[in-house]
């Protein structure tokens, strides 16, 4: 055996064919694909349609407020528990068993987890982005400042839920309730986060310092940034679209994620494998 | 050099032993056979080899290399077939057999796998239309795709119908000819015997027994029965070389169409080695 014949292939070569076949399987599964990728938009209809023009703020209707909020829920969504359900499966039915028996690097498995996630979560948006441009009025804007903001607030929040998806992947127990379990932190910081409710202030200030903690908050208040007049910052709870301490705290839960993924993750179901 | 050695190799569940001090060596292109009751550690040992399990205490080797340590070139060269894998379901044959061949430096061609395994037919179906058996034909793919030196197979035709189980026999001498080292562990006799060039039986983490299964446990040297319908009805009698007898009964004419010689069984040998009476 000659040493140039066997040099192993790259991670990053390796990660990519991890995220073509992780994509593929996804939207191959019907179910997987109703529940996780159509629930937001669905629930954007009936948000966007009962609370249709609750507030009293000229050319801005609460559907236009859901429209741009429930885009971090979708994100949410896709990328957190998309991702968390995953790995639990992943480790349950032997793909990550499988895995570890070949020359496959962890590296490559998670980069092939954040591809997909990545490819889910943006047509995630896009059909969130469609329901409210139809139906709610939300009109995407023109200027590329907003774009630049959007651009590097979505990144950031892929990454930020899909590691914590990784990690919190490692305390759920089976694939079976992976998705139960998952969604309960998932959907009560929609409520005190201002997606599900606005505006955010009138919650009691402790829920809003709770809601501050956590990545989903921010996200929600960085896409009303993107798609709705800046006269609507001031339905913030700082009064303002803080755009310097969403990045902050999106990329302090990035580096949270990466450090909760290094310590936590398991190949197996077993201790000590 | 030998491709795998396995010297007092302890595993302990709680307070339970699994393994309880098992020594192994098998030399390149050996098909060696871990033949044991459910229970009996097969599966531990078997994963402590491939890397999926940490041991208590003990040396193992596999091709030169601990598997606790094993590295990315390490496991190129191993292939390990799982036993019980539902992965991959919404993903053709072909697929996952040219996804997996992707992650080893030499591997060999999906196509030639698949033909190998006998899945031709199935290539382009979803994974999960696959019957049982398909099913595990696939995972030997998965595991020999990479080219490897040693393949582990654990259990492989459990849940097997007959035919399935002679077509999985001859692909594992297909890659036993290859000079393809294997170690397979099965509960079942006649597979370790139609298989297996040396076999060991593990009972209750131990090794009680090594050897071809020809000789396992003083089986060539066990004394053969010689039956036969005399005048004065059914005689027997044992003996090691029963050649002499038969010659001497031909002589005294007794009719040998009612003449049998028997020596134990492979089950025999075995049930008597794992401590069973039948």
């Amino acid at each position: 055996m000659t040493t140039t014949d066997t040099a192993l292939p790259s991670t990053a070569r390796m990660g990519v064919s991890r995220g073509w076949v992780e994509t593929l399987q996804f939207f191959r599964d019907r179910t997987a694909l109703i529940f996780s990728f159509l629930f937001p938009a669905l629930l954007l209809l009936l948000f966007g349609t009962i609370f249709a023009d609750d507030y009293d703020h000229p050319g801005l209707s609460a559907a236009r407020i859901f429209s741009a909020s429930m885009i971090a829920y979708g994100i949410v969504a896709t990328s957190f528990i998309t991702m968390g359900v995953g790995i639990a499966t992943d480790r349950e039915d032997g793909t990550l068993k499988r895995l570890r028996g070949t020359p496959v690097t962890a590296t490559a498995y998670f980069l092939g987890k954040l591809i997909m996630v990545a490819v889910l979560t943006a047509a995630e948006v896009v059909v969130l982005l469609a329901v409210g441009v139809i139906l709610f009025d939300l009109s995407l804007p023109t200027d590329a400042g907003r774009w630049f903001t959007f651009g590097w607030l979505f990144v950031l929040s892929v990454v930020a839920c899909g590691l914590l998806g990784i990690a919190a992947s490692a305390l759920v127990r089976s694939a079976r309730t992976a998705g139960a379990v998952l969604n309960v932190p998932v959907v009560a910081l929609q409520f005190i986060s201002g997606v599900f409710i606005h505006p955010i202030t009138q919650l009691p200030d402790w829920m809003i310092t709770v809601a501050s903690i956590f990545p989903v908050k921010w996200m929600a208040q960085g896409f009303k940034s993107v798609f709705l007049p800046d006269t609507a910052a001031g339905f913030e709870a700082g009064g303002a679209w803080e755009h310097g301490r969403i990045a902050l705290v999106l990329l302090a839960w990035c580096v949270i994620g990466s450090v909760l993924c290094l310590v936590t993750f398991r190949w197996t179901n077993t201790r000590d494998a | 050099m030998t491709a795998i050695e396995v010297t007092s190799l302890r595993k302990t569940y709680g307070s339970r032993p699994a393994v309880a001090g098992i020594d192994l060596s098998v030399p390149h292109g050996e098909v060696f056979a871990l033949l044991g009751p459910n229970g009996a550690g097969k599966t531990t040992t078997v994963e402590i080899l491939e890397g999926h399990r940490r041991r208590d205490s003990g040396e193992v080797r596999v091709l030169g290399q601990d598997p606790a340590t094993g590295g990315r070139a390490w496991r190129a060269r191993i292939g390990i077939v799982l036993q019980s894998a539902t992965d991959a379901a919404d993903l053709t044959v072909a697929e996952t057999v040219r996804h997996l061949a992707g992650f080893y430096p030499r591997p060999r061609s999906a196509a030639e796998v698949i033909e190998l395994v006998g899945l031709s037919a199935q290539a382009k179906a979803k994974v999960r239309a696959l019957s049982g058996g398909q099913r595990r034909r696939l995972d030997v793919a998965l595991g020999i795709v990479g080219r490897p030196e040693v393949v582990f197979l654990d259990e492989p035709t459990t849940g097997f119908d007959p035919q399935a189980r002679r077509q999985f026999w001859q692909l594992v001498r297909a890659l036993a000819a290859e000079g393809t080292t294997i170690l397979l562990t099965t509960h079942y006799l006649d597979e370790a015997e139609a298989l297996a060039d040396r076999l060991a039986v593990i009972a209750a983490g131990a090794l009680v027994a090594e050897g071809t299964p020809a000789t396992l446990g003083g089986r060539a040297g066990a004394g053969a029965t010689v039956e036969w319908t005399g005048p004065n009805g059914r005689e027997s009698e044992q003996t090691t070389d029963p050649a002499p007898l038969i010659a001497r009964l031909t002589a005294a004419g007794v009719d040998l169409t009612s003449l049998t010689v028997t020596r134990p069984s492979l089950e025999d040998t075995y049930l008597t080695l794992i401590g069973e009476q039948r």
